[in-house]
């Protein structure tokens, strides 16, 4: 027997855990990119997030107010047992990890060396490398929560510390890593000061509103904002998040059921508002994005749009054409997290949507339902073109990237 | 078919995996009480490091005989390797998913011989 005997090698990472090196945890990733081929395609990751909080006393720094930025100063340096400086949410309400399941939600304690750059450009490239991406678009994460904070004037000086504070310390160090910068939505003249601040930045590739917030996004007071990222010709997005203080939510008592709904409820009113209130009419070239809500909500919105509309067509006399055909030709998609235990419901989602033009890639990365670039790539029912276009040429195409990758010429 | 080596019986404590390569597959080997099971490193969720995950028991729901819930409860009989992607939790006995029949781990036939544990590829 000995003769046929080979002897099994000990896994070089035995157990994934908080320690684990980001390369490490997305080794099967990397090698399915590598494997099934897309590794040389360009790959555009429209929405990942790295935990600006765990850097909050740097951000804090770039605090316009001076005296709002002592308080943050002190508190940083002295306040023991609570959260970071100003930052609103819902405290030890975060079970994305299912009990420690899911060790890289909770935390990235890998080892770092590199002193060169920002430990967070040292952590995305991590993850650019294991998901195969050319270009990955960095979102905060607890800041997502801001729109829902009760002082409206902190949303705005943690934003501008925030944006000043990733344009300047992070993206300068990889020209793959670019952002969508973070606005306070919530004051609408300061929202536009940090778009005609931002505007001409190429590390900024478009403007984010924290979809989790009571504001109607058809509000005159809007106007102004829409029109300056319009002529910026840059996109807005909608990140959708989730708030367990949204009393629409409040029998949910499973993190699941919250956040399953939570995900996409904020995006299903600001659509409904923005296309009934025909605002794809009204700025006709402003292209509009919708992160992280996945996708089964979309032609479920279509379908109750269309059939209310056509009774009620006097309640929405800006319209030109169904919500449905705004909702498949003014506005584009991130797949994540996509939903796809019915396949044909998922094929005809695409359809509805037109897909190929329409969709993006994002992986929401390092998040408990991130996706990796294979839910696109083994779709049966695409050909390769749709695949590359979702992978990373329409990411390309509506944020005006370069198709060859950062660091082509 | 190959016959691999993993290691010596006394070398796996109870309730405790251990994580292999040969060539370019990936194994868990997994002890619970005196039975030994395989399965390929490979989850049918999204192609993750599932054997590399951590351990938990089965939860289950508490009810009374009135259909009332009490919470829930772990069931130390049942043990799961959860993968660390995104969390989807198998039966380290059967490979299966405690939710649906459509997903289970990819089987590695395991032989325990003279003490020593195979597993066969
Ligand atoms: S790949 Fe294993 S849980 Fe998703």
């Amino acid at each position: 027997m000995d003769a046929d005997i080979t002897k099994a090698e000990d896994h070089p990472v035995q157990s994934i855990d908080t320690h684990t090196d980001t390369r490490d945890y997305l080794a099967h990733s990397r090698r399915d990119a590598e494997r099934k081929g897309y590794v040389d395609w360009l790959i555009v990751d429209v929405d990942a997030h790295h935990v600006e909080s765990v850097s909050w006393a740097e951000v804090t720094e770039y605090i316009e107010d001076p005296v709002v930025r002592h308080q943050a100063t002190m508190y940083q340096k002295e306040r023991v047992g609570a959260p970071p400086y100003g930052l609103n949410g819902d405290l030890g309400l975060r079970y994305q990890d299912v009990g420690g399941r899911i060790p890289h939600q909770s935390s990235q304690r890998e080892k770092v060396e590199e002193t060169d750059v920002h430990r967070d450009v040292v952590l995305t490239r991590r993850a650019m490398h294991g998901l195969a991406v050319n270009y990955m678009v960095l979102f905060p994460t607890p800041m997502l929560f801001l729109g829902m904070h009760p002082q409206t004037e902190m949303e705005v000086f943690l934003c501008q510390a925030y944006n000043r504070w990733l344009t300047e310390r992070i993206l300068p160090g990889e020209p793959g890593i670019v952002t969508l910068v973070v606005l306070p939505f919530n004051t609408p003249d300061e929202a536009l000061k940090m778009v005609e601040q931002h505007a001409d930045n190429p590390n900024v590739i478009g403007f984010c509103v924290t979809s989790t917030r009571y504001k109607p996004v058809h509000a005159n007071e809007y106007m102004k904002l829409y029109r300056a990222i319009e002529e910026s010709g840059k996109p807005i997005a909608f990140h959708a998040g989730y708030h367990w203080q949204d009393p629409s939510l409040a029998t949910c008592n499973t993190f699941l059921g919250m956040h399953s709904l939570g995900f996409t409820w904020c995006n299903i009113v600001h659509m409904t508002n923005w296309i009934l209130n025909g605002i794809p009419e009204r700025f006709p070239k402003l292209k509009t994005l919708w992160v992280e809500s996945g996708l089964a909500w979309v032609p479920f919105l279509m379908q109750r749009l269309d059939d209310q509309y056509l009774m009620r067509q006097s309640e929405a006399p800006l319209l030109k054409k169904m919500p449905s055909d705004y909702m498949r030709e003014n506005c584009w998609y991130t797949c994540q997290p996509m939903e796809k235990s019915n396949m044909r419901a998922l094929e005809c989602t695409f359809e509805m949507i037109n897909a190929e033009s329409q969709l993006l890639y994002s992986s929401d990365w390092p998040h408990f339902d991130f996706d990796t670039p294979s839910v696109i790539h083994d779709l049966p029912f695409l050909n390769e073109q749709s695949k590359r276009n979702i992978l990373g040429l329409n990411a390309a195409k509506i944020f005006g990237l370069n198709p060859k990758g950062p660091k082509a010429g | 078919m190959q016959m691999i080596r993993v290691g010596a019986v006394e070398e796996f404590e109870d309730r405790s995996k251990r994580v292999v390569t040969v060539g370019n597959a990936e194994i868990g080997v997994f002890r619970l009480g005196d039975d030994f099971h395989a399965w390929r490193n490979v989850c049918p969720h999204q192609g993750g490091p599932v054997c590399q995950g951590r351990l938990y028991p089965l939860v289950r729901e508490n009810l009374d005989d009135q259909m009332k819930s009490h919470g829930r409860l772990y069931d130390e009989d049942k043990l799961n390797i959860v993968c660390p992607w995104h969390g989807l939790e198998f039966d380290i006995r059967t490979g299966k998913h405690p939710g649906t029949s459509e997903l289970a781990l990819d089987p590695v036939t395991v032989q325990v011989e003279a003490g020593d544990i195979y597993v066969l590829l």
